[in-house]
């Protein structure tokens, strides 16, 4: 499959911003076997000062830019063209039977902090009793890890509501999913705090989803913003599988990824700091339209 | 030298008397036969040597110095109030063979840590091979994944370190916590000294006690050695005047003569690290940083810092930064490596820790876990990645293994959460003599001893900084975490040592430096200390003026008076009370800008404010309106003169100086204008002109001057045009052009800034004018064109 990806980001101040600077996670990756970044460029008016791209602790590909006169607008514009051949649907196996200790169970045997980090607390994902128990009654004794992941996914996309106006950014996880309402972000979140309580280490994913459905197919929530979903590690036979909890499937070939974390603090789409007096505003759009579809 | 502790006058009784080592603790001034140890015995027979009288006063010096130096202990939360440093004046005193050997022991420690934090931030071997469990270290809070494969430019991560340290039962010394974050104490320590070089002053001078100077100033040499090629500095970074430790990092800056900076005071351009001064931005390469890594940028890290500088990290990317410790090192802090630390001791270096740390086992593994189970009685057991200081009590530990009411089973708690757990064996910890009601008391001690990376090698700080337990009951560790005293610690040499300071020898070539940079942030707050300093000053002089004349006022009060009260309304001056609430703030504005820049003020000017803030707030409590109020007023203003006194006879004449003189002058050239506008009518109410040259404190000029009574001509002469007298506005006026032209960038290209000709244009238009013609509509113009210079300065320097 062959997208072609548009993303604008506006930013607004209401005084202006000296020397702001700015990190953006938005470029998608190239992932042998499942994605491909054919092309892309970033356009940012006015001019950065300074502009870097490089990788960052996960692998991702960021861009570092700098302003240096005060400006009111910035307007970030992304164009991509990626090729997306895999999805990160579990394969075969759903990994090894869970023991009786939830500890033990896909129990994640690497030894470097890059895998561990998926187990830990992390600023946006940290345990939450509510959750636990939540996951715990949710998931069956003796599934496998694969099957765990699509259960919890899908039994917390049954209740949760959609809805892009009940939370912000800064809403806590916990808060939502009291409240069974948000949008990709909490339900991600949510089920990350889920899968690590059961000791299945798992983090965020960021990314672009297709914008129109193939025909006759429902078109897919937060196609019209940056995405937000799942992985989970399911043991070394089965690896890392992508589970979107907004839509109750499995990461396919609509799903272009851009970045992954612990959760969202680690891959925000544009991370700032400036000078400013004032507050500010901010819109995105996105677009992912097939290649000759 | 006296050689025993029996060289005591005859017929009086020594301090020794009574006092006497706890059951089975090591005592540091007894061994265990009751004799005193050697290094210990001058030092006693000096305390013999005097009076109880004598030893009093002594003491009492020492606690003096603290006081007047402003030395106090702040914690967060505690707005007010800061408490008075609890120094013991008996020091805790070290041979120093001993302390050679704990040196050559830490260095070891010194150099493992190094090992670990840079395979941590490197290729992660010791995670990879087993050594480390990777789940601890990936929820360690202060392992921060963006620096992961950063280089310092240094070539190393740590530069300054600190370690609790406790002598235990075998009379050896263990660690009890490592500090490679950002550690604070070393000015403390200096402080120490100081209040206690002032209690044993005939003794300390020719005592063998090795001084500190040596030490702070090979690590300063470091660190300007590690300075980039490029006419760049090295500062020290604090949190501001909020954090706990400011005053000992306004002290240690002071000290060792670098800048203070703040995170506001930094700018990264283009991968270096600028700070932003007076004169423009001007590069920086070495930090020595007493902020924790968390807050330094929230670009990367924590978001909602408003403390670090956006950027930061990039700087640190590029090498553009030395950071003093790097930023990440706090991974070391975690309790769960003293878990770890021996064994890694031997994979790393072969050998044993030559200084071992007490005793600790992670609850992760199984044996561990047991292990702690079995022995919980005898152990505190806490968070595995707290960074806080070793058996400190806190949220979610467990203290001889007695679990909260809601805590449930031990054994449960541990298997569930073992591997956020660590249990610590509760040591016991050695005793030194504190002074407490006259007499001597053993108190359980701790020490913290610093080390440096210097151009030889690491060094050992020949001091340190002790705290004892307030209580002589509990000789664990534990007792150490509140309350308690701190005594300074001397490293007795058994030959002379030499007077070392921080003064350059007289061997070296004298070179005459330039004066540091000015940040903007420091200047922005002299300018408003100057402005405060004289605001309250004025408010002073106005308040004596009305309260002098209240008890001749008849009942039905004058034209004067009640256009006097009106005025002091306007300025938020209550009446109704002797020491207006005013007053009180102004001060309090005037302090809370000084501490922001209290690196730059000597310890008397410090001392004078502060006692200024302290009468104020006493006066207000008991001086009531009228004469009492007037003489209230006389005490004030004497010692508001004082400090500016200080300030204007001692402070050299660099940038920030004239910052602060831009500031007195630009007041008072406003409150002249006020007053001339509000009192020096032809028709104003009787007794306005007097009132005027009173308030301008010209009374005695004014008489000299003109051989008649005040009038309009006379008091709008002497106190707006008369450049000759240092209370007339066209003498501010001047005043503040001569400063301004002397600062950085007074003229651009030969061109007057635009700060310049805004003052210049104030100067002309005043010159031209004579009483008659600056009438009172032009005074009210003089004072908004005055007003309006501030803005010019803001906008040319402090933005």
């Amino acid at each position: 499959m062959l997208y072609d990806i548009k993303l604008k980001v506006e930013y607004t101040f209401q005084t202006p911003a000296a020397g702001a600077r700015q990190i953006l996670h938005a470029m998608p990756l190239t992932i042998p076997g499942r994605q491909r970044l054919i092309a892309g460029s970033i356009d940012i008016d006015p001019q950065p000062a300074m502009r870097r791209e490089r990788e960052d602790f996960f692998g991702n590909r960021l861009s570092d830019i700098a302003f240096n006169e005060p400006h009111s607008k910035v307007v970030i514009g992304l164009k991509a063209r990626v090729e997306v051949t895999g999805s990160a649907e579990p394969e075969g196996s759903f990994g090894r039977p869970a023991s009786a200790s939830p500890r033990a169970r896909c129990n994640n045997r690497s030894r470097t902090p890059l895998a561990a980090a998926f187990s830990a607390a992390s600023p946006y994902a940290r345990p939450d009793p509510a959750i636990a128990d939540w996951a715990r009654a949710k998931s069956r004794s003796g599934s496998q890890c694969g099957e765990i992941v699509g259960e919890l996914g899908l039994a917390l996309h049954r209740e949760m509501r959609f809805d892009a106006a009940a939370t912000t950014v800064e809403t806590p996880a916990t808060e939502a999913f009291a409240a069974r309402h948000g949008v990709c972000q909490d339900f991600t979140h949510i089920m990350i705090i889920a899968l690590r309580s059961l000791g299945i280490p798992a983090g965020y994913v960021s990314g672009y989803l297709r914008t129109l459905p193939p025909p006759g197919q429902e078109r897919l929530e937060g196609a019209d913003a940056m995405h937000a979903w799942v992985s989970a590690w399911c043991g070394p036979g089965v690896g890392w599988v992508e589970y979107d909890p907004t839509n109750a499937v499995f990461a396919g070939t609509d799903h272009i990824v851009v970045a992954y974390g612990r959760d969202y603090a680690d891959v925000a789409p544009v991370r700032g700091a400036m000078r400013t007096a004032g507050g500010q505003t901010s819109s995105q759009s996105v677009d992912v339209a097939p290649v000759g579809a | 030298v006296p050689t025993s502790a029996t060289a005591k006058p005859p017929g009086r009784s020594s301090i020794l008397e009574g006092y006497s080592a706890l059951p089975g603790v090591p005592d540091e001034l007894l061994r265990d036969d009751g004799t005193v140890r050697p290094e210990w015995v001058s030092l006693i027979a000096h305390l013999d040597g005097l009076s109880p009288a004598e030893r009093e006063r002594a003491f009492a010096r020492g606690a003096q110095y603290l006081r007047d130096a402003g030395v106090f202990v702040r914690h967060y939360g505690e707005e007010k109030s800061p408490r008075d440093w609890p120094l013991s004046p008996v020091p805790v005193i070290q041979p120093a063979s001993e302390w050679q050997a704990l040196g050559e022991g830490l260095a070891e420690r010194a150099e493992l840590l190094e090992t670990i934090v840079a395979d941590l931030y490197g290729e992660n071997r010791l995670v990879g091979e087993g050594h480390l469990p990777a789940g601890l270290i990936a929820s360690n809070p202060e392992w921060l994944r963006p620096l992961v494969g950063v280089q310092p430019a240094s070539g190393h991560f740590l530069h300054f370190l600190a370690f609790e340290i406790g002598r235990g039962a075998d009379g050896g010394w263990w660690v009890l916590g490592d500090r490679t974050q950002a550690p604070s104490g070393a000015g403390y320590a200096l402080e120490n000294r100081v209040a206690s070089v002032r209690a044993f002053p005939g003794y300390y001078s020719g005592s063998n006690v090795e001084r500190l100077a040596g030490f702070f100033r090979s690590f300063r040499d470091g660190l300007n050695a590690m300075r980039r090629e490029d006419g760049s500095r090295a500062g020290i970074l604090t949190p501001g005047p909020m954090n706990d430790t400011y005053f000992e990092h306004a002290y240690i800056a002071r000290y060792l003569g670098m800048m203070l900076l703040e995170g506001d005071d930094l700018v990264v351009d283009d991968g270096r690290l600028m700070v932003r001064t007076v004169s423009g931005p001007k590069p920086i390469s070495v930090l020595w940083r007493r902020l924790d890594a968390a807050w330094s940028d929230p670009l990367e890290l924590e978001a909602s810092s408003r403390l670090g500088t956006p950027g930061l990290l990039g700087a640190v990317r590029s090498q553009g930064v030395t950071m003093i410790n790097a930023l990440g090192a706090g991974v070391l802090e975690s309790r769960a490596f003293l878990a770890f630390l021996p064994r890694l001791s031997e994979v790393l270096h072969g050998k044993p820790l030559a200084i071992p740390n007490i005793a600790t086992w992670w609850c992760g593994g199984e044996a561990e876990r047991d292990h702690v189970r079995a022995n919980a009685g005898e152990m505190l057991i806490g968070p595995a990645n707290s960074t806080r200081l070793p058996l400190e009590l806190e949220p979610g530990a467990v203290l001889r293994g007695e679990m909260p009411d809601t805590g449930g089973e031990l054994g449960s708690w541990l298997e569930q959460e073992g591997r956020n757990l660590v249990g610590q064996e509760l040591v016991s910890l050695s005793t030194t003599p504190a002074w407490e009601d006259g007499r001597l008391e053993p108190k359980p001690m701790r020490i913290r001893v610093f080390m440096a990376r210097t151009r030889d090698g690491w060094k050992l700080m020949p001091g340190g900084f002790a705290r004892l337990a307030a209580t002589s009951q509990d000789p664990s560790a534990v007792s150490l975490r509140s309350g308690g005293t701190v005594a300074d610690v001397w490293v007795v040499s058994d030959r002379p040592v030499s007077d070392d300071t921080m003064l350059s020898h007289a061997d070296e070539v004298f070179v005459r430096t330039s004066p540091g940079l000015l940040p903007s942030r420091a200047a922005d707050n002299l300018f408003w200390l100057g402005r405060y300093v004289e605001r309250a000053e004025g408010q002073m002089r106005l308040t004596r003026a009305y309260m002098s004349r209240l008890p001749e006022t008849p009942a039905g009060g004058t034209p004067l008076m009640s256009r006097l009260e009106g005025y002091l309304d306007d300025q938020g001056l209550d009446i109704s009370e002797g020491v207006s609430a005013t007053v009180e703030r102004t001060i309090a504005m005037a302090v809370n800008a000084a501490n922001q820049v209290r690196d730059r003020f000597s310890v008397d000017a410090w001392a004078s404010l502060a006692d200024l803030e302290r009468t104020v707030g006493n006066m207000r409590k008991t001086v009531v309106p009228g004469d009492d109020a007037a003489s209230a007023m006389g005490v004030l203003l004497r010692k508001i003169t004082g400090f500016s006194g200080l300030v204007h006879e001692n402070m050299y004449r660099f940038s920030g100086w004239r910052f602060l003189t831009i500031g007195r002058s630009l007041e008072r050239a406003i409150a002249m204008a006020d007053l001339l506008a509000a009192f020096a009518e032809w028709s104003g109410p009787h007794g306005g002109f007097e009132l005027c040259v009173e308030v301008g404190d010209s009374v005695m000029t004014h008489r000299r001057r003109y051989p008649v009574a005040a009038s309009r001509d006379t008091v709008v002469d002497l106190l707006a045009l008369d450049p000759l007298n240092p209370r007339s506005i066209a003498f501010h006026i001047d005043e503040i052009r001569d400063q301004v032209s002397l600062l950085p960038g007074a003229d651009v290209n030969g061109q007057l800034s635009e700060l310049s000709r805004a003052v210049l244009r104030v100067q002309s238009e005043l010159s031209v004018n004579t009483p008659q013609s600056l009438d009172q509509s032009k005074l009210v113009e003089l004072r908004q064109a005055i007003g309006l210079l501030t803005n010019d300065l803001h906008a040319q320097f402090l933005e």
